[in-house]
């Protein structure tokens, strides 16, 4: 009885958790803090925990499928390979940012430079506040 | 022929304004861009004031790679012809410039590379441990390319147009120049090497040193391989 008990409580803590843990991400995708794009992964191995904490049958097929003796091991097999994708995908967007940081910082010192250049070609113009009506 | 002398240089204010008129004491129809990699120093105002050069100030340190690729860049927009690196911490020799440049003149070469290995002779070749790692990747790239280059990092090179051009859109970040010879190659352009002098710095520190060394050799490397693995870039 108590043993039953005991697994019922677990099974509620990660269903409310998965549903806390996706509300708090639909919550910062409402605020604009993170992009949608960048939360898809999150969100997809969010829906992924509240299945296998619904249907808690699903973890032991699964763990039988890959031959994992221990079924709640394949939950840690699923979260790392959750992990790993969060952060290749982390690893993607930083190099996208470096580059594009990259051609940002050469165009804006190139149109610097220019913009320089020109000033001091129409340099002998009279300076702007001299101008007078009449 | 317009010929372009790109100067990165990060921190060299005790070398900048001597490298300027160096260059412009060996010949002055060469127009020479200092791309100023964000000093903290005075660099950029220095190489102003010298009203020998144009200067590009980055608003941020990008490294050596994207700061020479901005001059690759500023080469394509002012029609360039023949653009040639020339280090600013003064390691380079503005009398050898006419040597890197010849081949290309000639249209002998699409790139030159100026070797302190190609032959024997008594200037500055780096710690006897830089030599064993720039022999690492004399071995390395020679197998992927199918020619000799025996200084891979030097800095110290001159290119064609259509080289100018590729390197705009394809040069490496980071530490570029063994990565450069490879991509070069496996492009189709015809590479030279001729044989150079190169001076020991006499101020400021090398930007590779003590653990960063080792991490310099894995990146490159890793770099080198992964680029020899890519198709190649079409060229127009």
């Amino acid at each position: 009885m108590l043993k039953s008990l005991d697994i019922n409580i677990i099974q509620y803590i990660s269903i409310l958790g998965s549903i806390v843990f996706i509300g708090l991400i639909i919550m910062l995708i409402r605020n604009k803090r993170i992009k949608e794009e960048f939360a898809i992964l999150w969100l997809f191995f969010g829906g992924v925990f509240l299945f296998l904490s619904v249907w808690r049958g699903s973890l032991e097929v699964i763990a039988r499928i890959l031959g994992i003796a221990y079924a709640p091991a394949a939950i840690f097999l699923i979260l790392i390979i959750a992990i790993i994708s969060i952060l290749i995908h982390l690893s993607l967007i930083t190099s996208r940012l470096t580059d594009q940081a990259k051609v940002m910082i050469q165009e804006l010192g190139l149109l610097k430079m220019e913009m320089d250049t020109m000033k001091k070609k129409s340099k002998p113009d009279p300076p702007e506040d001299s101008h007078t009506e009449g | 022929m317009k010929i372009l002398a790109i100067v990165p240089s990060f921190n060299e204010a005790e070398s900048i304004t001597h490298v300027i008129e160096a260059i412009k004491g060996e010949n002055p129809l060469i127009d020479i861009l200092v791309v100023n990699d964000c000093s903290k120093d005075e660099t950029g105002a220095l190489a102003d004031s010298t009203g020998q050069a144009s200067v590009v100030n980055l608003i941020g340190n990008l490294g050596i790679g994207g700061a020479v690729q901005t001059g690759f860049k500023y080469a394509v927009r002012k029609g360039y012809d023949i653009a040639f690196q020339f280090d600013g911490d003064g390691q380079h020799l503005a009398s050898e410039i006419k040597i890197l440049l010849d081949p290309i003149l000639h249209n002998e070469a699409d790139v030159v590379i100026g070797s302190r290995f190609c032959e024997k002779q008594n200037g500055f070749r780096s710690t006897p441990l830089r030599r064993r790692g720039i022999k690492v990747f004399e071995i390395l790239n020679s197998l992927l390319i199918k020619q000799r280059i025996t200084d891979n990092t030097s800095g110290f090179r001159a290119y064609c147009k259509k080289a100018i051009h590729f390197l705009a859109e394809n040069y490496p970040d980071d530490y570029p120049e063994p990565e450069a010879v490879l991509l070069l190659g496996k492009n189709g352009f015809r590479l030279k090497e001729v044989p150079v002098c190169m001076q020991e710095r006499k101020r400021g520190d090398s930007s590779i040193t003590g653990i960063k060394s080792g991490y310099y050799m894995i990146k490159v490397l890793l770099a080198v391989l992964v680029n020899a693995m890519r198709p190649r870039i079409a060229k127009d």
